[in-house]
This record gives structure tokens, sequence and C-alpha cells, in this order.
């Protein structure tokens, strides 16, 4: 069967790169994935006000596709679009009259939702369906002696309903590293938000989230660092230049998306890497290893 | 001779009504452990702490609470919901406070995005601007 994929608005923009090593890996893991149609986008944040409406208009809508595409479940990497689509697919099980008041909103719509699609990360996919050991007999370039810590943020781990791990000490990004080949490093701050969309107004907040962070990586010794969000990406990856004018001792780190090692380690070919679109170039920390 | 003593007027307590409904949490669970603080990662850059936030909304300071730094600081990374030991969910409250302030009737928003460079608008990834306008525009 095959397996509907949500890849949400930053991943056909500046974040290409975990669009296509999501799409690629899948491919070599024999795991069939179709884009769904019409998605549009998922909401961003979850509003946290209790009798918000309106804000679960555009994640339910997405689930309206989901069940047009003749499916109950559905896949996204991003970890913002996960976080948004499965809370409001939560809050709208939950609140039966809130999810009425939706599909009567939406009565153009020719499906309704009745709450009967799961939200799911790629990685839990990846865990739960394909499995880390048949991902590890996948491996045709094992990522050896290359030290990665894993940053997981806010959004896949908070709420404790939509984690799909322990919520203080999630180890699910190292268990993929390691099933790589690579070495998982562990470091304090892996749940510590980046500051998000501080990035927007207040970018000092995140210069100094990401000159902590990058720091803390550092400190463990580590090659690079990956992650599973495109905000958390583009706050660590771009804001370097930032950090560093805060803190001149700030030492470069290239940030990946998992997705972008595993496309590695089962040569995927370089379109399905496209380094080019990191900030920091992963390419010599790679070479250091023997793994350019 | 008896005194009655007020603590809140009627209109702080309608302000405390209106806090506790928005963000479906009761603030007098709170019992002022500073958990939320303790690991709030935006702390350092906030002028009032998130337990103080709380501690304000209990006797209805909204004049203070909404002029704060703090509201529009917090980014809902959810920490101190997840270590609550009461089960409050703070980042909620502090949600319930931006709304508020961007509800007033002055269109009173934080974030004026076409005063953004064109640079840093074609640089930023849409999940920033999006959220960000979710968040601290009305």
């Amino acid at each position: 069967m095959k397996l509907i994929y949500y890849p949400g608005c930053t991943l056909k923009n500046s974040a290409r790169n975990f669009d296509v090593s999501t799409v690629s890996s899948m491919a070599q893991l024999d795991v069939e994935v179709e884009e769904l149609e019409r998605w549009n986008c998922c909401g961003t944040v979850h509003a946290l006000g209790a009798e918000n409406v309106m804000n679960r208009v555009a994640p339910v809508t997405n689930l309206i596709r989901v069940k047009e595409a003749q499916s109950n479940e559905f896949m996204t990497s991003c970890a913002m679009c996960y976080n948004t689509l499965k809370r409001a697919n939560i809050d709208v099980k939950k609140n039966p009259e809130k999810l009425s008041t939706i599909n009567e909103f939406l009565n153009l719509e020719t499906t309704k939702y009745e709450g009967d699609v799961d939200v799911l990360h790629l990685l839990e996919y990846l865990r739960d369906r394909v499995g880390f050991d048949k991902l590890a007999e996948k491996v045709k370039k094992p990522l050896k002696g290359l030290r990665v810590a894993c940053y997981y943020g806010c959004l896949l781990v908070r709420p404790k309903e939509v984690a799909f791990d322990d919520v203080e000490n999630p180890m699910i990004m190292e268990n993929l590293i390691a099933a790589l080949g690579a070495t998982p490093v562990n470091f304090p701050l892996k749940t510590e938000c980046c500051g998000a969309y501080h990035a927007v107004a207040s970018p000092e907040i995140v210069a100094d989230r990401t000159d902590k962070i990058m720091g803390s990586a550092s400190e463990a010794d580590v090659d690079m660092v990956v992650v599973s969000c495109p905000m958390c990406a583009y706050n660590l990856d771009f804001r370097q230049d930032d950090a560093k004018r805060l803190n001149p001792e700030f030492k470069n780190l290239p940030v990946l998306y998992f997705t972008q090692l595993m496309a590695l380690a089962l040569e995927c070919g370089e379109d399905a890497l496209r380094f080019d679109l990191n900030h920091i170039d992963p390419l010599p920390a790679l070479a250091a290893r023997g793994l350019d | 001779m008896n005194t009655t003593m007020r603590l809140s007027s009627s209109a702080s307590k309608a302000f405390v009504a209106k806090v506790e409904k928005i963000s479906g949490q009761k603030l007098l669970a709170c019992y002022q452990c500073g958990k939320c603080s303790a690991g709030c990662p935006m702390a350092a850059y906030m002028d009032i702490l998130p337990n103080q936030i709380i501690r304000m909304a209990q006797l209805g300071m909204q004049k203070q609470l909404l002029a704060s730094r703090t509201i529009w600081t917090c980014v809902s990374c959810l920490t101190c919901n997840s270590r609550c030991p009461k089960s409050i969910k703070i980042a909620e409250v502090i949600e319930s406070l931006r709304e508020t302030a961007l509800r007033n009737g002055q269109r009173d928003d934080r974030l004026k995005i076409w005063e953004l460079s064109p640079e840093a608008r074609s640089d930023l990834p849409p999940i920033a601007t999006i959220s960000a306008m979710r968040k601290l525009t009305s």
C-alpha cells in the first residue's frame, strides 16, 4: 500500500533538501510514498486557546484530503507540521461539537472529517513499520566513525500526547543514527527550544539560543547535529553567523536533516542530499571521516 | 465592628475569569514551586518569570501583565507545561494574555512584517514568518 506523504510548505521551499532526502530514502526502503493531493498549510503553530476552532480548520482540511486519497493515515517528516496536525486531530477527536462546527464551516467539502485519520511522523514510521533493524540491513555505506548529536527541539516531544518517545530524554533519533552505522553522541540541550519564530522579530534571542545549543553540542565533540524541523534547522544552521558575532569563540558545526544522513547511508545519490541548501557545508566534516 | 477587606476589584475578577476561560486553566491550582521558571529556556529574556505570571494572574493584575515583555517572549515550547507538578498549562495562560492584548481593539501588533528587509523576508523559511504572524499579530 502507498504511504501518503504530507511535505508542508517549507519542504517545498527553503528545505528542499529535507523533502528530496525523505522521498529518496523511502524509495530505497521499498516504501511507496505518494504526496498528498491538494494539501494546504498545516497551520504552523497549534493555537493554545481552549475554545479555539478557527485555527483547527487548516489542519482538518488536510485530514479530509487524506481520506479522499483513500487512506486512514499519513506521514510527514516536518516536526512543526507533525505537531500542529496531530494536536488538531487530538483536539477535534476529544471535542465532537468542535468537529461538527468545523465540518459545517467546511460545507463545500464533500467528505466530512470524522476523526478517522492518524498522523504519523517519519521517525515513528521508520521505527514501528520499517524497523531500525531492517533499515540497518539496507545501509550500503555505513557512516562509520561519524559522531552525531541528535537535536529534538520542542515539537517532537511536547506535549506528551504527541510524543512518540520519552518527553525528557528521547532516544529514537539516536537509535536511527546508530542503525546507519554512525555514533550517536548525547548532549544535554537536545530538547531545549531554539527560539523558534523569534527568528523573525527577535533574531538576537535566536543567536543566543544557537550559541548555547550548538556550543553544548561542540563540547560533546561531535561532527554534526541532526534535526527533524526546518525551523530548528534554520535557527541552528543559518544563525551561526549571528552566534559568532555574539561569541567570538563559537565554533561552526554543520546541521543536517536526519533524512540527509539516511540518504547518504542508503546511497541515494547526490541529488537526494542537496547539501548546497545547508548553510554550513557538511562535506568537510564528512570527508574527515572518509564519508564524502 | 466588621471590616470587609477586598483583595481584588470586580474588574480584576472579570479579568481572572477571562484568563481562565481562554486558557482553560484553574489559576489557583498553582502553589508557586517555580519549576516552570527554572526550566524555561526563554526566562533570561523575560521581565516577569512564568511563575510570577501565574501569581499576578491569580491576583488579576491586568495592566502589569498586558504590558509585560514576557507574554511576547514565550514561544510556547511547552517545557513548563510538561514539568508542572499541578498540571497547569502555563503556556496556555500566557497565550490567553497575548490574545487579550492583541484583541483590545487597537490592532497593537508586535510584528510589522513590511518592516523586514526584502532579504530577511526571502531568507526566512515560510514556517517562521507564518508562525510569527500567528503568534504576534491580531
